[in-house]
């Protein structure tokens, strides 16, 4: 067995409107941070996990990321991987 | 008839609801814990308001697989009677896919607390029935994730087969999708209202209009 470090990082799908992103922007500009845009506010998860292969493992965590960690119809998912 | 509001760690409308339907109503109301899975023996399952897992991850997200969640697919499927989620229920239902779109942070950024105008849509159904068509009612809504969201095929599916109950009238608090402040499934057996009927069912809280609610429920299912 392998032992994975795993982030799922989940975030607002593009389309939809993200109010946290946008008040996060405002105070990212009133604090003198330049030229930003495109802020988004998501979570991240991690966790390890020991699987045969960094494949298996990969394939465990779309599974949970998709029926549990992200809502497919507001949210969108991305996944790093590293063996420990 | 006998009817279930399940309790979920964090529930915290659960005796309310209890309260309008065993002493207002008159019906036999069990509370019934997260893990039981026997629903059979239920004409309508309530799914309370509250803060199910502390809403950890999105509201309704950890409290989709309790148990008496993972049971209910079946119990509609046979349709065996009505379930109402309110408020942390409808998310519940929507996270679980029993009920279409979802529920997300409202465009303030912040948790709503106060009574809200809304429109009856629809009143051929069974939530709905005591209402005028058009009729403007008044309920409390307390939320911080009911910005209802769909996709636009499943909103055009929702206006089509009618399956929108009520909207928010005048001011849309949290930025929903069409105004939208609840909904049903298709089969009208499964209902999701953002708003609070149990917090306005006697005249000392304001028009008593969520009664008619509960009393439109209960007589669908006795007749």
């Amino acid at each position: 067995m392998k032992e994975f470090l795993v982030r799922v990082l989940v975030e607002p799908k593009p389309e939809l409107f993200d109010p946290q992103g946008q008040a996060v922007e405002r105070a990212m500009l009133e604090l003198g941070l330049k030229n930003v845009s495109g802020t988004r506010v998501g979570k991240l998860i991690k966790f390890k996990l020991k699987a045969v292969s960094a494949q298996q493992a990969r394939e465990r965590v779309s599974e949970i990321a998709q029926k549990f960690l992200a809502n497919p119809v507001i949210e969108q998912y991305s996944i790093e991987m590293e063996e420990l | 008839m006998r009817a279930a509001v399940v309790v979920f760690p964090g529930s915290n409308c659960d005796h309310d609801t209890y309260y309008v339907l065993k002493d207002l109503i008159g019906i036999e109301t069990d509370l019934l814990w997260y893990r039981e899975t026997n629903l059979n023996r239920y004409d309508l399952i309530v799914l309370p308001g509250g803060f199910s897992y502390g809403d950890y991850l999105r509201a309704g997200a950890i409290a989709r697989f309790a148990p008496a969640v993972q049971a209910l697919p079946e119990y509609i499927e046979r349709s065996r009677g009505i379930v109402l989620g309110i408020c942390n229920g409808f998310q519940i239902l929507t996270e679980a896919g029993l009920l279409p779109g979802a529920l997300t942070k409202n465009i303030s950024q912040r948790f709503i607390c106060k009574t809200v105008k809304l429109r009856v849509e629809n009143n051929a159904t069974p939530l709905t029935h005591l209402f005028g068509y058009g009729e403007i009612i008044e309920l409390p809504i307390a939320h911080g994730e009911g910005r209802y969201i769909a996709p636009p095929e499943i909103l055009e599916k929702l206006k089509r087969n009618r399956q929108i109950l009520l909207t928010y009238f005048g001011e849309n608090p949290n930025g929903s999708v069409e105004n939208i402040a609840g909904i049903m499934n298709e089969d009208g057996t499964v209902f999701g209202l953002m708003p609070h009927p149990e917090r306005n069912s006697e005249r000392i809280f304001g028009t008593g209009d969520g009664l008619k609610i509960f009393q439109g429920l209960v007589q669908e299912v006795l007749v």
